[in-house]
């Protein structure tokens, strides 16, 4: 009597664990093209354990992006500020968010985020890790000021993005916590290093004489002394990814780093941005005070501001700056645009 | 059954007396201004006096040491005082016995190779190609209080030395030094301190003046030899324990 009972509980098990297995999605792996210059010339890039690129964290990362919904009133996603084709910034001084209202900081372009080591994000620092940086714009009551339950609410009650997470994360159980590990996978993918200077140094074409004399200003201490905190040739981050006071101003409305870490010894210290694609970023600064990268050349040369906290590798703050030559300052502007990467900007993977 | 577990024992013992016991050797750098020990809470004040009476600030010091002699082959370390990096330095599996304890400060002309280490590179510790390439030694950064009692910055970088008297017949000197701190004996865990006295940069044998000699140092062939001979008598041993 015992035996078809046992038959029918088994054939029950196998039943079930094989429903079950056809449930579980098992996310590719994301080949991240790393460029050959990185590969050569620097450590890797950070990627947390909890949080390794996958061909569908990638993609729902990149849907995410684009996204209106991430919005309070659906009106602004992530790219509104950061338009893929200026580099993911939106060349406004000060971006609008949801309300009409503005900010005191210029949108951050972003790209080889994953070549942050520190881990510090944002202009003055305050995010640790891009997960984490991904958190705050949501909320941000000038910029896309929505309520992250009722993001999350959003998303869960549409049709697709239950099966997206699944595929991604294994549930389909969204939180906000899943939303920014798919946005900063997505946001670690956003690799710059295909620019004119870049295929220089891999022997593929010849700079001219002005792009030449403009890197050699670039690299002289005497001249630009720009490298200390701008990357090189061996750096082809072209940033160091520190805080830096350069030389603004006298006093500081915007403590930046400092307002971060409570020493007043880091008032008045921005972020080093990377100078690739400058031709899509301005305005520049943190604050987007200078309209052109003349007025950006003209501050370091002639312009530099005395105040407590300047960086010790500002040079001849008391007249000024170096004075760079009208030569030398025009050769320079010539070498930052050889690292324009219109690849980047065009690259179908990141566009909407 | 008990004649197997006897065998077992014998066995352990003479791994014991074939394999010699070994010990984890740790260096600690520190750094000190005149006997008066220096920490990153120490950074950005105007707190120290050099031998020409300048009263300076430290905002940024990182450097580079290399081939350190308990260290079986090539080797280098990169030392960030004010992130509190590199400034501790393990190394394993020494056995009992007495070592010349041996570095050098920076990297040999040998070793010296431009873009060749990602981590250095990463930390943006490279030197320009016009100036022979290669790495930093040390990048030494502060204010001091120049004549008109103002603070002005000071970039007290050392490089391997480059006379650019003739630009197309560069001629280098190598101002990387071996720093000998005797002999030590490894008979324990043992942690050995290594002093650095930062104060000695700007003393010994040359007294440095740093209203002349504040910036754009990294092209200053003779500055570079007289960083290099002020560099002789900066390290020494410290605590061993």
């Amino acid at each position: 009597m015992k035996k078809p009972y046992i038959y029918f509980f088994v054939f029950f098990l196998l039943t079930f664990c094989s429903s079950k297995e056809e449930e579980i999605y098992t996310p590719v792996p994301y080949n991240l093209e790393i460029p050959a210059l990185f590969v050569d010339k620097l450590i890797a890039p950070i990627i947390p354990a909890d949080n390794l690129l996958t061909e569908e964290g990638v993609a729902l990362g990149k849907k995410l992006f684009f996204d209106k919904k991430l919005s309070g009133d659906n009106t602004k996603a992530c790219s509104s500020c950061h338009n893929p084709k200026k580099a993911f910034t939106d060349q406004q001084q000060f971006s609008a968010g949801v309300q009409g209202e503005f900010g005191s900081r210029n949108a951050m372009p972003l790209f080889n985020l994953a070549w942050n080591f520190e881990e510090r994000f944002a202009w003055d620092g305050k995010e640790f890790g891009l997960e984490q940086q991904a958190l705050e714009p949501v909320s941000n009551p000038i910029e896309m000021h929505a309520n992250w339950n009722l993001v999350v609410q959003k998303l869960q009650e549409s049709t697709e993005y239950p099966t997206l997470f699944l595929q991604a994360f294994g549930t389909s159980e969204i939180d906000a916590e899943l939303v920014t590990k798919a946005i900063a996978q997505f946001e670690r993918t956003l690799i710059s290093g295909d620019s004119k200077f870049d295929k220089f140094l891999l022997g593929e074409t010849s700079l001219t004489q002005e792009e030449q004399n403009g890197f050699n200003v670039f690299m002289d201490e005497a001249k630009g002394d720009c490298f200390h905190c701008h990357g090189s040739n061996n750096n082809p981050l072209w940033t160091d990814n520190a805080f830096h006071n350069n030389g603004l101003d006298t006093t500081f409305q915007d403590l930046g780093f400092g307002a971060v870490t409570g020493d007043p010894n880091d008032n008045g210290k921005f972020k080093s941005p990377s100078i690739r694609n400058l031709a899509f970023t301005a305005p520049y600064m943190h604050d987007g005070r200078f309209a052109t990268l003349e007025e950006v050349i003209t501050h370091y040369s002639e312009g530099l501001q005395k105040s407590s906290t300047i960086d010790p590798l500002m040079k001849k703050v008391n007249e000024g700056g170096v004075h760079l030559s009208p030569q030398d300052k025009n050769d320079l502007k010539a070498f930052l645009l050889s690292l324009t990467d219109r690849e980047f900007i065009n690259n179908p993977n990141f566009q909407e | 059954m008990l004649l197997i577990f006897l065998r077992c024992g014998k066995k352990e013992e003479l791994d014991c007396c074939i394999f010699p016991e070994q010990f984890t050797v740790t260096l600690n750098f520190t750094h000190h201004w005149n006997g008066l020990k220096i920490t990153p809470q120490d950074f950005n004040e105007l707190k120290f006096t050099n031998e020409n009476g300048e009263r300076l600030s430290i905002e940024r010091l990182r450097y580079l040491v290399s081939n350190i002699s308990l260290i079986n082959g090539k080797n280098y370390h990169f030392v960030n005082v004010g992130e509190n990096a590199g400034t501790s330095i393990t190394i394993p599996e020494l056995t009992n016995a007495s070592y010349a304890l041996s570095f050098r400060f920076g990297f040999s002309n040998e070793d010296n190779t431009d873009g060749a280490y990602q981590d250095l590179n990463s930390a943006s510790f490279s030197v320009p190609e016009m100036l022979g390439g290669g790495y930093h030694f040390m990048q030494f950064d502060g204010k001091y209080e120049d004549n008109n009692n103002e603070a002005s910055g000071f970039n007290y970088h050392m490089i391997k030395a480059v006379d650019r008297t003739d630009p197309d017949n560069l001629k280098f000197e190598d101002t990387s030094f071996e720093v000998n701190l005797g002999t030590i004996v490894v008979a324990n865990t043992t942690e050995i301190e290594i002093k650095m006295n930062l104060a000695e940069w700007f003393k010994n044998p040359n007294t440095w003046n740093l209203n002349e000699l504040n910036s754009i140092l990294m092209p200053n062939f003779e500055a570079q030899k007289m960083m290099r001979e002020n560099g002789e008598t900066v390290f020494s041993l410290g605590v061993v324990n």
